[in-house]
């Protein structure tokens, strides 16, 4: 009797505990892009966490579950994005934003994450000055300051003429702005800058523009994707590399899962960014592998499927320290000291200073290898570097 | 098609016209949650109903209603940005800009008619549109003009995270919209709009001076719009390109048209419905819901002509039938 007494309160105990531990659930606000002309970038993030979310969700504090809210916010629409994320916050009470394609979306929502204290990590969007938004801000994606200033500092010593081509909106501004301070800085000469309407089609009145003034260099911006291709394909029409003018720019342009459709037109470009798809690490492999097995064995991850897969593991972290009870300055706490040296792109951390990626730019150059279009890493241009603009203009 | 308004319709609010203004009222308690929606569905009543009065009863049919919409979004925010964020002189900012442009554009394109009208009103939402786009310094461009703040309404009641003041900020100009354009229907001037529309031959005939009646309503309906956009950018203090995209016309007509048009509270149903229908669908299906839109309106087109409101006569008018 006494046994069945006891056996029955350790089952009762036993049914309490594993109860309150059910009732943890964390829920992840995620907002990125479904519908409109930008539903391909959304739709890289969206296999990344989805990916992640599959294959981690083993890796949670026993009892501890987690719930996604997707939302569409169906484009570079700020004031969509900044409605469905007071939805998420005030209706959903997620207790993390993530997601977000574009930079004025971010800056939309940056002010809520401040007065509702929801920390908001960014797998995308890369406006450089977000973070300054709102203390609940950390960004796991880059800045384009990260790739196009080391890209200028290098390209100075084999080039002395080049010409800016940027799409006309922030990201574009920023990548020229940085390329052109580092290009100059290690005395390099811009002889001219394009900014090319986000509505464009036609790149070859610019491109003939480059070539009448013939500089020794391209550097090149535009938004990952359809564009990138049709002014690559512009160059190479031209016949622009055939009169020694050479094609660089950041892993933008030349985006892994964008790079079939670009041809050989795009052979010899040379990039810098933090993630190739053919990187020679065994996390990027077996990371690689991952996304073949689930969306098919053609498709290559682009740096946006490893911006939401990195965002998702940081907040599984943060959510395994606080054993699924999420305390926003705890969390932001645990964010700021974020380390991960095993990441598909290499080592990376957050700046505790900044909430702003530290990570390694790798030099890329596209080769064909195995019949395929790669981004192959040829060295490595900084390790663990900050973002230089905020190095450049630290808050007074 | 069975239009209510006009001249010979009885022009005392009925007791069915409190109903929006009840159920508005409600929203605000039962579902706090909701408000930032309710607002945008708010401002999108009022641009609805700009719409309805150019093209319902005037007869007017445009695919550039966002011009004025985003003029006054863009007036509204420039303002904000660059002056003073006092909300009341950015609504009216908004409403002035746009009214000027709509009585610009409207002496020029009133002259035609038919096609050249509607090719007329796509071109000027293009021409915003590019001035939007390249005036950066102003506009902000491709990025949107974000960053500024709205002070709070009459020094009193500040912008809140929920959505509340916004709320009531909206539902307060909306009324007043309503009770503007509820006048205008009903007086000689609505009639003799309704008279354009349903023969313009002979209210030319009977020596009514139709280009002008035209111009003028043109004209409150573009300083509408623009009090719309203004009030959008407001409650969400940002103002993208969006505003002057023609996709948004496109949208508003179907709005307006889902709703029924030339009966006003056309122009309340519509964006309720098309905007609860896609806040709904875009939650259950992320990836897929614009195909509910796109099913929904297909419905109505092939079996609902006159709109919701079109289908709830059909059926009053059955029950009647019925009975007698």
């Amino acid at each position: 009797m006494r046994l069945k007494t006891s056996s029955l309160l350790a089952a009762l105990a036993l049914a309490a505990i594993s109860g309150l531990a059910a009732a943890q659930t964390v829920k992840i606000g995620i907002i990125t892009t479904y519908s409109g002309p930008g539903s391909a970038q959304g739709d890289q993030l969206d296999k990344g966490f989805k990916l992640y979310l599959k294959l981690n969700a083993g890796k949670l504090p026993p009892g501890v579950k987690v719930e996604p809210v997707f939302r569409d916010d169906t484009g570079a629409n700020a004031d969509a994005a900044k409605r469905l994320a007071q939805e998420l916050i005030a209706r959903e009470k997620v207790q993390f934003l993530t997601g977000v394609v574009w930079t004025p979306n971010a800056a939309a929502i940056a002010p809520l994450t401040a007065e509702a204290k929801v920390p908001f990590v960014s797998a995308n969007a890369a406006g450089v000055s977000i973070p300054r938004i709102s203390p609940y801000f950390a960004r796991v994606s880059f800045t384009l300051w990260q790739s196009a200033y080391p890209l200028g500092q290098w390209a100075a010593k084999k080039f002395k003429r080049a010409y800016t081509v940027v799409s006309d909106f922030s990201p574009g501004h920023e990548a020229e702005e940085a390329f052109t301070k580092g290009f100059k800085e290690a005395g390099g000469e811009i002889v001219g800058s394009a900014r090319v309407p986000m509505t464009a089609t036609d790149f070859v009145p610019y491109m003939q523009r480059v070539k009448d003034a013939k500089p020794e260099v391209i550097f090149a911006f535009n938004p990952a994707g359809k564009q990138a291709t049709a002014q690559m394909k512009a160059y190479a029409d031209l016949d622009l590399n055939k009169a020694g003018i050479k094609y660089i720019g950041t892993g933008d342009i030349t985006t892994d899962e964008e790079l079939q459709n670009m041809g050989d037109a795009a052979l010899g470009v040379m990039t810098v960014h933090h993630y190739s798809a053919a990187a020679d690490r065994s996390a990027n492999k077996a990371f690689v592998a991952a996304y073949k097995k689930e969306y098919g064995e053609k498709l290559n991850p682009g740096f946006m499927v490893v911006g939401a897969w990195d965002a998702m593991e940081m907040i599984f972290h943060a959510i395994r320290e606080q054993n699924g009870k999420i305390d926003p300055d705890r969390t932001m706490q645990l964010i700021k000291n974020y380390k991960n040296p095993n990441s598909p792109r290499g080592p990376i951390q957050i700046d505790p200073e900044t909430r702003d990626i530290m990570q390694n730019e790798y030099l890329r150059e596209v080769r064909k290898v195995g019949g395929q279009l790669a981004n192959v890493e040829l060295e490595t241009l900084g390790t663990l570097l900050k973002d230089p603009w905020k190095e450049f203009n630290k808050p007074k | 098609m069975n239009h209510t308004g006009g001249y010979v319709a009885d022009p005392r609010i009925r007791a069915i016209e409190w109903l929006p203004w009840a159920i508005a009222l409600l929203c605000y308690f039962v579902a706090p949650t909701y408000l930032p929606l309710g607002s945008y569905v708010l401002t999108m009543i009022i641009f609805a109903l700009s719409l309805d009065l150019i093209l319902g009863y005037g007869g007017i049919i445009t695919l550039g209603h966002s011009a004025y919409f985003g003029t006054g979004a863009y007036a509204a925010g420039i303002l904000a940005a660059r002056l003073t964020g006092e909300p009341l002189i950015g609504l009216l900012a908004g409403t002035l800009a746009a009214g000027l442009l709509g009585l610009i554009t409207g002496l020029i394109i009133l002259r035609t008619r038919g096609l050249a009208l509607l090719m007329l009103t796509l071109a000027i939402t293009s021409l915003c549109f590019e001035v939007a786009n390249k005036a950066t310094s102003w506009t902000g461009g491709a990025d949107g003009l974000g960053g500024f703040t709205i002070q709070p309404i009459l020094g009193l009641f500040k912008f809140d995270f929920l959505g509340k003041t916004a709320y009531v900020y909206c539902l307060v100009v909306l009324f007043a919209c309503w009770w503007l354009v509820r006048r205008l229907v009903y007086s000689p001037f609505g009639a003799s709009l309704t008279g354009v529309r349903e023969n313009n031959v002979r209210m030319h005939a009977a020596g009514a001076p139709v280009y002008r009646r035209l111009v003028i309503a043109y004209t409150i309906s573009a300083a509408l719009a623009g009090l719309a956009g203004a009030l959008l950018t407001q409650t969400t203090q940002f103002v993208g390109l969006k505003v002057l995209g023609f996709e948004l016309s496109g949208e508003l007509m179907v709005m307006l048209i889902l709703g029924g048009f030339g009966r006003i509270y056309g122009a309340f149903v519509g964006p309720l419905v098309f905007l609860v229908a896609q806040d709904y669908l875009a939650k259950q299906f992320p990836e897929y819901w614009y195909f509910g839109i796109g099913a929904m309106l297909v419905l109505v087109v092939m079996f609902a002509r006159g709109g919701i409101l079109g289908i709830i006569d059909a059926i009053i008018a059955r029950l009647r039938r019925t009975q007698s």
